[in-house]
C-alpha cells in the first residue's frame, strides 16, 4: 500500500497535469452517465502520488518535458510500434499483482513482492535527459532509487557477475504487440556491472511525482541517461547477473545498428541517420546532442580508451 | 445522357476537392488536438503518406481501365499526378523547412551519406520533369510518344519512394511492405498486359 504524502509540485507544472487528469475523468464520466444513467466514480489511473523524499541530486535544470507529451508519445513496442497509440493500449495493464526475480551469480537471489520494492529505499526525485536513438529527446523527472542501492543490499553478486540483464514481462495476451515477432520478445537489456552500480542508474517507479504511467514502463523500469533510451528497459520482471555480456534484444534485431553500450554519442552516427543533433521534444528547432547525452562528466571514466566506433 | 454528362462536370473539382482533405484534416488536427508531441514527424508522415498514396492511385487508374472498361478514370490521372507532386513538395518543404530549418549543411550532409534521403531526394526530382510537362500544350510540343517515353519516369519515383519509406522506418517495415505489394501488382499488371499483346500479335 502506498503512503499518500503531499508531494512539491512546481506551481508551473500543475497546470498541465491536472488539466490532462481532468479531462479524461470528465469524459469517463460522462460517458458512464451516456450508458447508465447514473454518474459513477472514474477509476483512479496513474494519479498516485509518490513520497518523494529527495531532490535535486544529479538533476539538471532544463525545462522539464510536458506530462502530457512524456505520457503520451512512447515507444514501447509490446504494444503497439505507433507512439500515439501506446497510452490507449496500455490503459487496462495489469501492474499487480507484479514481482522481480533475481538470479544468476549472486549470493542472494529472490523473488520481490514490488510493492516491497518501492518501500525498500527512499524514493528521489532526478531530472534526467532522455535521448532516444531515433533523434527526439525529453527532459523527464523521474522518481525512484539507484540501482546499485538494491544490488548491494538484496544481491550480494559475486565475482563471476560482470554484466546485469534485465527482461521485460512477455504476456502476449495484455501486450497486443508481442503477438508479431517483430522483436525476439521477451525485450532484453544488459548493463555492465561498473554501469549497473553507477550512481546515475536508476531503477524508477515513478516520474512527475506519481506512480509511473503503464505507458511509459510501470511497475518497475530503468533509466540510464547517458545511454539511448532503448537500454533503459521497461516493465521489469528479471535482474539477472551474468559472466557473459547479454545479448540486448535491439543487438539481435538489427546488430549493425544497434550495440551494447548505446552511449550517445554526436560523432557516432546511426548507419542510416545522423546522431549529431536531437529534436527536444515541445521544442521548434532541433538542439546539438552532447556527448553521453551532458552526463560526459559522471560517466567517461567508465570508458576510457575505448573505441566508439567499434563498441556503439 | 444527361446525366453522365453531370457526372463529367462534377468529376474533376470533386477529386479535386477530395484531393484536399488530407491537407485538411492536418488543419482541423492543428486546431483541435493539436499534432501531439512531435507536430513535425507527424506531419512529415503525413505528406510522404499522401505523396504514395497519390503516385498509387495514379499509377492505378490504367489498369483500373483496362479491367473495367470505363473511361472517365483517365480524365483524373494528370490531377492525381499533379497531387502527388503537391504532398512530396510539401513533405520536401516540411524537411527542409521546419525539421532541418533551412539547416543546408546538415541537409546537404543527410543527402550525401544517408540512403534514404538519397533515393527520397532522386524520387522527389524526377516527379520534376513529370509535372513539369503534364500540360496539353506540353504533350503536343514534345509529341505523345516521347511524352509517354518520359512519364514512365512515374515508375522509377514510386519504386524510390517506397524504398525511401522501407530505409527510414526502425524495424516495423509492415507499411512499407504493403505499398510495395501494392506497387507490385500495379507493375505486375502492366507486364503481363504487354506480354499477352505480344502473344497475341504472334
Amino acid at each position: 500500500m502506498l503512503i499518500k504524502w503531499p508531494s512539491d509540485i512546481k506551481s508551473s507544472k500543475i497546470t498541465d497535469k491536472e488539466l490532462y487528469l481532468n479531462r479524461r475523468q470528465f469524459m469517463a464520466m460522462a460517458a458512464s452517465v451516456a450508458v447508465t444513467g447514473l454518474i459513477t466514480e472514474p477509476e483512479v489511473r496513474a494519479g498516485q502520488k509518490l513520497p518523494v523524499v529527495k531532490r535535486g541530486q544529479f538533476s539538471v535544470i532544463e525545462k522539464q518535458t510536458s506530462f502530457e507529451s512524456a505520457s503520451t508519445y512512447n515507444n514501447f513496442y509490446e504494444f503497439t510500434t505507433d507512439k500515439d497509440n501506446v497510452a490507449r493500449l496500455a490503459r487496462n495493464f495489469r501492474t499487480r499483482p507484479w514481482t522481480v526475480s533475481t538470479m544468476g551469480h549472486i549470493k542472494k537471489s529472490g523473488v520481490f513482492d514490488i510493492d516491497s520494492i518501492i518501500k525498500m529505499f527512499p524514493l528521489e526525485e532526478r531530472v534526467y535527459r532522455f535521448r532516444c536513438v531515433e533523434a527526439w529527446s525529453m527532459v523527464i523527472p523521474w522518481v525512484g532509487f539507484p540501482l546499485g542501492d538494491f544490488i548491494k543490499k538484496c544481491c550480494e553478486p559475486t565475482s563471476k557477475a560482470r554484466y546485469v540483464k534485465f527482461t521485460t514481462l512477455l504476456d502476449p495476451e495484455q501486450m497486443p504487440g508481442q503477438r508479431r515477432k517483430i522483436i525476439d520478445w521477451p525485450y532484453v537489456e544488459g548493463l555492465r556491472m561498473d554501469e549497473a552500480m553507477h550512481p546515475l542508474t536508476l531503477l524508477s517507479v515513478g516520474m512527475y511525482g506519481e506512480v509511473l504511467p503503464n505507458q511509459n514502463g510501470a511497475p518497475l523500469r530503468l533509466v540510464v541517461p547517458w545511454k539511448y533510451g532503448f537500454k533503459s528497459i521497461k516493465s521489469i520482471v528479471k535482474i539477472s547477473f551474468e559472466e557473459k555480456m547479454p545479448v540486448s534484444s535491439w543487438m539481435k534485431s538489427s546488430p549493425d545498428e544497434y550495440g551494447f553500450y548505446a552511449n550517445v554519442n554526436p560523432d557516432v552516427d546511426h548507419p542510416r541517420w545522423s546522431q549529431a543533433r536531437e529534436r527536444r521534444i515541445g521544442e521548434l528547432r532541433k538542439s546539438k546532442t552532447l556527448m553521453f547525452n551532458g552526463y560526459k562528466e559522471q560517466v567517461s571514466g567508465m570508458y576510457k580508451g575505448m573505441d566508439f566506433k567499434k563498441f556503439f | 445522357m444527361e446525366s453522365d454528362d453531370r457526372f463529367i462536370k462534377l468529376l474533376k473539382p470533386g477529386v479535386f476537392i477530395i484531393s484536399l482533405f488530407p491537407l485538411l484534416w492536418l488543419a482541423v488536427q492543428a486546431v483541435t488536438s493539436g499534432f501531439g508531441a512531435n507536430p513535425i514527424e507527424r506531419m512529415l508522415h503525413h505528406m510522404g503518406d499522401w505523396a504514395l498514396n497519390f503516385l498509387m492511385i495514379t499509377i492505378a487508374i490504367s489498369p483500373l481501365q483496362r479491367l473495367t472498361g470505363l473511361t472517365w478514370p483517365m480524365r483524373l490521372r494528370r490531377m492525381t499526378g499533379l497531387f502527388s507532386f503537391f504532398y512530396a513538395t510539401l513533405h520536401v518543404f516540411t524537411y527542409v523547412a521546419l525539421d532541418q530549418f533551412f539547416a543546408w549543411g546538415a541537409i546537404l550532409e543527410d543527402v550525401i551519406k544517408h540512403k534514404r534521403i538519397i533515393i527520397g531526394f532522386v524520387s522527389y526530382v524526377l516527379l520534376v520533369p513529370l509535372t513539369v510537362t503534364s500540360t496539353n500544350r506540353m504533350v503536343k510540343r514534345i509529341g505523345f510518344k516521347r511524352w509517354q517515353a518520359l512519364h514512365r519516369l512515374v515508375y522509377l519515383s514510386a519504386i524510390g519512394g517506397v524504398i525511401h519509406f522501407l530505409w527510414l522506418v526502425k524495424i516495423d517495415i509492415r507499411k512499407p511492405l504493403i505499398y510495395a505489394g501494392i506497387l507490385a501488382v500495379l507493375l505486375g499488371f502492366r507486364i503481363v498486359s504487354k506480354l499477352l499483346k505480344k502473344e497475341e500479335k504472334i
